[in-house]
């Protein structure tokens, strides 16, 4: 591996195209919302033309009761549990979505939409602007996780869900959990978010900011306008990722797997390659990433994150956001998190506590940082199947196959 | 919740070897109610309330293994320390908060019953009683702190930091202003103590107490 991230910047590669593609015309269903049916955003422009990208496992029952909305994080997609188009991956919740998991797709109806502002076939930056026929870039509105929650509600009506058994999600996708909750507690049955927080704290904020300026600093960004002139920043959204990852694992996390060793080395080159291994993993993460993500999308999905004060919202009081709520709640976190802590978590179900909300919180050990949620963690498996059984019992929906 | 078939036994929970304060204290608390277990462990009372009672049963516990073993039963358990987390929950928020076998492991006894009364309209407290006569042997003839199958632990790894007496506890209830509504005292073999002694003989022959306490 040389001294620079990248061997050649800027160019759009084969996969670039490839993820580019997904924008517009994505390997998953799509719904293409007419002009007539604008999402009023909290920036308060209408955004027409609205498309969002979504995909579904599993089958809706008759009274379509069985539905669960799982909401994906910053960087994740709706490809939950299925083959990714883009890298060929795994789903990215696998662990936890599937025949027999705790979220059960032989039981429920699973349904993970593409946000707001991503790039993989929802409205975003990199979408095809209808009006001009040339990418939004810049020109896409500002959006809050609100605008994500009401876009999800759109898609929601439109495949005749009134109602969701359950609505899951870490990090970024348990913020829309808890505005899901906050926005439409009658069409809430039970919420499962996970490793998040009710507000992006201060710390959280200043690392989207280093992130965003490494992207911005690459000159390949073009005022946002790479598109156009066929270049990506490629660069500076490999080190917004490295340093996103650093703050998703823990310092024990990262000891255990990579400690001080070297990289396919004995002794130091006393230069600057990636002599340590966990140099040359974030190096990797940074290279992978940026052929999938378009750098825009990280601009204003973070951004998003940014903006989410639940609390202010409801006169800065978040018990407000759930006063009356009948909607079950089960909030986890990880001990070794430190970008969405125990703490975060803690307040979010103190605010359930006052108001009178059904809750359960459990802090799971683990060592492996915020990445947790998406990880083996047993525990995390026995509790969401646990609470999903139990109000899929209180819901009235048929228990688990015995396996 | 509703009632899953399961009546409260306490003759068949005692032949059994079961918890019989468990179900003193679940008889204590009315069918139908919103209930607050603080220190709820595993989630047995929880669960007994909930299938016996049909009650609203959430709890408070400290240990993750608890929480974890309670939530993957289906139980609406918080992760959490009574001896902070109290303060988050608001006024006549509950009918019932319990405090079973757990307030000799509180730090602030005092402040986690005031707590317990504010935020329910009724408490339940059941707690093993220092000044039954074998421990008392324990001390006065052995010299020697008591261990015995409700009081497992050595001093010095023990989590009972504020044990007290039956008559201790009185005093509590006398000082924090509220009213003892019901009180049951169990000897060691898990049977009642009868009503109509006093109370230094329930202090000797009980080795467990439950107290209904309500607000004045």
């Amino acid at each position: 591996m040389g001294e620079t991230l990248h061997q050649e910047a800027g160019l759009l590669t084969p996969d670039d195209v490839k993820a580019r593609r997904e924008a517009d015309d994505p390997h998953s269903p799509v719904v293409r919302f007419g002009a007539d049916k604008p999402l009023r955003l909290d920036a308060g422009v209408d955004l027409r033309h609205l498309q969002v990208a979504y995909q579904t496992y599993g089958q809706p029952n008759a009274d379509r009761t069985n539905a669960i909305l799982v909401c994906h994080a910053l960087t994740g997609d709706q490809h939950v549990a299925s083959l990714n188009p883009v890298t060929g991956k795994p789903g990215w919740w696998e662990t936890l979505v599937g025949p027999g998991k705790p979220i059960d797709t032989e039981r429920f109806f699973i349904i993970c939409a593409n946000v707001l502002g991503g790039c993989m076939g929802t409205t975003g930056p990199s979408s095809t602007d209808p009006a001009t026929g040339r990418p939004y870039g810049l020109e896409m509105p500002i959006v809050t996780i609100r605008d994500m929650v009401n876009a999800q509600a759109m898609l929601l009506d439109h495949l005749g869900i009134e109602r969701l058994f359950c609505v899951a999600g870490g990090s970024m996708g348990g913020m829309q959990v808890l505005q899901w909750a906050a926005s439409y507690p009658e069409r809430v049955f039970c919420a499962l978010p996970i490793a998040t927080a009710a507000r992006h704290s201060a710390q959280n904020i200043a690392f989207h900011e280093v992130g965003r300026q490494a992207v911005m600093a690459d000159p390949d960004w073009c005022g946002g306008a790479y598109l156009a002139q066929g270049l990506a920043p490629h660069r500076g959204l490999a080190v917004a990722r490295m340093a996103a990852h650093i703050t998703y694992m823990s310092d024990q996390g990262l000891h255990r797997k990579f400690g001080r060793r070297l990289q396919d080395r004995v002794l130091p080159t006393f230069g600057f390659d990636a002599d340590f291994q966990v140099e040359s993993y974030l190096r990797h993460q940074g290279e992978s990433f940026v052929q999938r993500f378009d750098a825009n999308s990280y601009l204003y999905v973070t951004r998003a994150m940014d903006y989410f004060d639940l609390a202010a919202d409801y006169d800065g009081v978040l018990a407000n956001a759930f006063r009356g709520s009948k909607t079950r709640f089960c909030v986890a976190s990880f001990t070794s998190d430190w970008l969405f802590t125990s703490a975060d978590s803690r307040a979010i179900v103190h605010a359930l506590n006052a108001s009178g909300a059904s809750v359960s919180y459990a802090e799971i050990e683990s060592d492996k940082g915020h990445d947790a949620f998406l990880l083996e963690e047993p525990v995390l498996f026995d509790i969401a199947r646990g609470f999903l059984d139990s109000a899929a019992r209180a819901a009235g929906l048929p228990a688990a196959k015995v396996r | 919740m509703a009632f899953r078939d399961r009546v409260l036994d306490e003759s068949a929970v005692r032949s059994q070897g079961g918890r019989v304060d468990l179900v003193v204290v679940a008889e204590m608390v009315a069918p139908g109610s919103r209930v607050l277990d603080v220190g709820s462990g595993d989630g047995e009372l929880l669960d007994l309330l909930a299938t016996t009672r049909g009650c609203d049963a959430r709890g408070i516990e400290l240990s993750r293994e608890g929480v974890n073993a309670g939530v993957a039963r289906g139980l609406a358990i918080v992760q959490g320390d009574a001896d902070v987390d109290l303060a988050h929950y608001p006024d006549d928020s509950f009918d019932y908060v319990i405090l079973s076998q757990t307030l000799q492991a509180t730090r602030r006894p005092r402040w986690v019953l005031e707590q317990m009364l504010r935020i329910g309209r009724h408490a339940v407290v059941s707690f093993p009683n220092f000044g039954h006569w074998r421990s008392r042997i324990d001390i006065l003839v052995n010299g020697r702190m008591p261990v015995t199958d409700n009081m497992p632990y050595a001093w010095y790894e023990t989590p009972n930091i504020h044990f007290c007496t039956i008559r201790d506890f009185v005093g509590l209830v006398e000082t924090v202003d509220a009213r003892i509504e019901r009180a049951v005292a169990l000897d060691s073999s898990g049977h009642r103590v009868r009503v109509n002694l006093p109370w230094w003989v329930w202090n000797l022959l009980g080795e467990q107490a439950v107290f209904l306490l309500s607000r004045k």
